[in-house]
């Protein structure tokens, strides 16, 4: 019973609801880079003289990925507080609810989330009572950047929203809707119209057809990148160690560890990796990653095997990162896009995340499949 | 990089001892080694002996590296695949190529470890050139080898990782766990460094490759025999 992500689709069309603010966009947007955070001299610094990114980060925030409808780009203080206050009074009140011998809902809670968490928890498994209030760590900040409190880590295009595929992405997708990305979930909560086509299309005939973080290949939500993005319900720390010749980036989710191999040249490109294959360089005191070579299953937001992904991660203070990527993908998008987040400094442990040794879903995932074409009810049979 | 992987006791061994490891012919075998417990010999209590010997029984079906789970420790250190060792002022982190481990060993004293896990928790120090790990807090559910020896929640171990030449490291660990051994017994191996100009980690996400095995029967069309 672990995670899953709302898909695209199911996505759009619950965005009206998860607006954020029904507040017109506001008229304090400023000019990302006039304004950047200078870092000063007291900056830390490795042995041979670049900035020291090491440490442990806490992805975890309340601003999504891309912007709904409706929302402004960035929230006033006063804004941003009311709706913080507003989440946490809600992730209190569900603590009461958490009681260890509630049984699954059959059927479950299929009233509408009113909240951008809710929905996604809705979504995630928690309208059959999957992930009460003790399986979630959720961000209660919002992403910050130049001082703006922002509506979405996409930030180019500016409207905050990933580019609509292209042509070609249109074409393929058509044949490969349901299969396994890096950023798809468990699809726990679609509507019996979409279920039934996925049964259909035999999205629950074999392992192979179940998402890549179902099966505990990669994590959810693209966490361990790249891009490395947040995951909305647990998992988010992200630990950094800098050698000169290497920098590893170990994502708490699925332990997943990348490791990036300085000044060097990417592998041949039969060579393919889950991840991609990931050589750094430094501009200045800004970290650039280059990542290509990756695998026709990973298949981030959609895109295909020719993905590329340009990481800058930069030290803004003691105690924050700013994490900027950009992703492009001529089979997949007309232009390229880019999003950025602080990523602030925790001295939280990370602790193991075991998930294939506990991956007791993948298995009753399927077993159900079949029990559900036996016509068998699952109430009545026993494990 | 080591190869003890396949039993820690000397050798020679016969092929190990599981009908569905027979089919594998030779690639199922174990090779001759001089083993790497020191005094050769695994100081077994006489009940955990037993148990030891039907996991060789049933090691098909019993050891965890068939399904793609976390080595634990020292297991990690001998796997038949390679590790890379990130050392830094403030941080020192082991990842290895198989199942996607890692290790992050604490420089600063952690207190006792909140939860038993896979591959524990690890607390490192110096001792003039030697690395001292100190590994506690591990679950019953990892084995030492092939072979089928196991351990309980109550293992403890201390690694001393010691450059002897610029591309070896002696490996030590010291393993005790009261349930199962009469005393603390110790392994030590070489553990060689990769020379080849492009030498890396690469994936080896096992899961994929054991997904058959747990979940073959769950399939709609099973595969063909």
């Amino acid at each position: 019973m672990r995670s899953r992500f709302i898909s695209v689709t199911s996505a759009a069309a619950i965005a009206l609801a998860l607006s954020i603010t029904s507040q017109p966009v506001l008229a304090q947007a400023t000019n990302a880079q006039a304004t950047r955070v200078s870092a000063g001299s007291s900056m830390p610094r490795t042995p041979d003289g670049h900035p020291d990114l090491q440490g442990t980060y806490d992805l975890a925030t309340m601003t999504p990925f891309e912007r709904f409808p409706g929302d402004p780009p960035y929230l006033t203080k006063e804004q941003a507080e009311k709706l913080k206050k507003a989440e946490i009074d809600r992730r209190t009140a569900d603590k009461g609810k958490v009681d260890p011998n509630k049984r699954a809902e059959v059927g479950g809670d299929k009233t509408p989330g009113k909240t951008y968490f809710e929905i996604l928890e809705k979504a995630g498994g928690g309208a059959v009572g999957g992930y009460d209030r003790l399986w979630l760590n959720q961000g209660s900040n919002f992403v910050m950047v130049d001082g703006q409190i922002r509506t979405s880590i996409v930030i180019d295009p500016p409207n905050g929203h990933v580019p609509p595929f292209n042509a070609a992405a249109k074409k393929r997708g058509a044949n490969q809707f349901g299969l396994p990305t890096s950023d798809a979930g468990e699809d726990t909560n679609v509507s019996e119209t979409a279920r039934a086509a996925a049964v259909a299309r035999g999205e629950y005939d074999n392992p192979e057809q179940r998402p890549l973080s179902e099966r505990c290949l990669l994590g959810f939500g693209s966490t361990s990148g790249p891009p490395a993005l947040p995951d909305y319900f647990y998992n988010d720390l992200h630990q950094i160690v800098q050698t000169p010749d290497s920098i590893l980036i170990v994502s708490e989710m699925i332990h997943d560890a990348r490791i990036v191999r300085m000044n060097a040249e990417h592998l041949p490109k039969n060579i393919r990796r889950w991840m991609g294959d990931s050589v750094g360089r430094w501009e200045g005191d800004t970290l650039v990653i280059d990542t290509t070579n990756f695998t026709d299953k990973t298949r981030y937001h959609g895109s295909t095997a020719d993905l590329h992904v340009v990481e800058r991660l930069k030290r803004l203070d003691a105690k924050t990162l700013l994490y900027r990527f950009t992703i492009e993908d001529p089979n997949t998008w007309d232009r390229p896009w880019s999003g950025e987040m602080a990523w602030p400094a925790t001295n939280q442990p990370m602790y193991e995340y075991a998930c294939h040794e506990g991956n007791y879903a993948l298995g009753d995932v399927l077993r159900g499949a079949r029990l559900q074409e036996t016509g068998a009810s699952a109430g009545k049979t026993q494990h | 990089m080591a190869r003890a992987a396949l039993q820690l006791s000397p050798g020679p061994f016969g092929p190990v001892p599981a009908k569905s490891v027979l089919t594998l012919g030779a690639v199922g075998a174990v090779p001759p080694g001089m083993g790497v417990v020191e005094g050769g010999e695994i100081p077994y209590k006489p009940e955990a002996l037993a148990i030891k010997k039907q996991n060789q029984q049933d090691w098909a079906n019993r050891d965890p590296e068939i399904k793609c789970y976390l080595p634990g420790v020292p297991r990690a250190a001998y796997m038949p695949y390679p590790f890379q060792i990130l050392q830094t002022v403030s941080a020192l982190t082991l990842v290895y190529e198989y199942a996607g481990a890692v290790r992050n060993i604490y420089l600063k004293d952690p207190g006792p470890a909140p939860a038993d896990s896979w591959m524990g928790q690890s607390f490192g120090h110096w001792e003039g050139e030697t690395l001292v790990i100190d590994v506690t807090g591990m679950n019953d559910k990892t084995w030492f080898d092939r072979s089928g020896n196991f351990h309980s929640d109550k293992l403890h171990v201390v690694e001393r990782y010691t450059r002897v030449e610029p591309n070896v490291i002696s490996y030590e660990a010291t393993i005790e766990d009261p349930d199962v051994f009469t005393r603390p017994w110790k392994i030590k191996m070489a553990l060689y460094r990769r020379l080849e100009k492009n030498a890396q980690l690469l994936d080896f996400k096992c899961v994929e490759f054991v997904e058959e095995l747990l979940y073959g029967p769950y399939r709609k069309h099973p595969l063909n025999k």
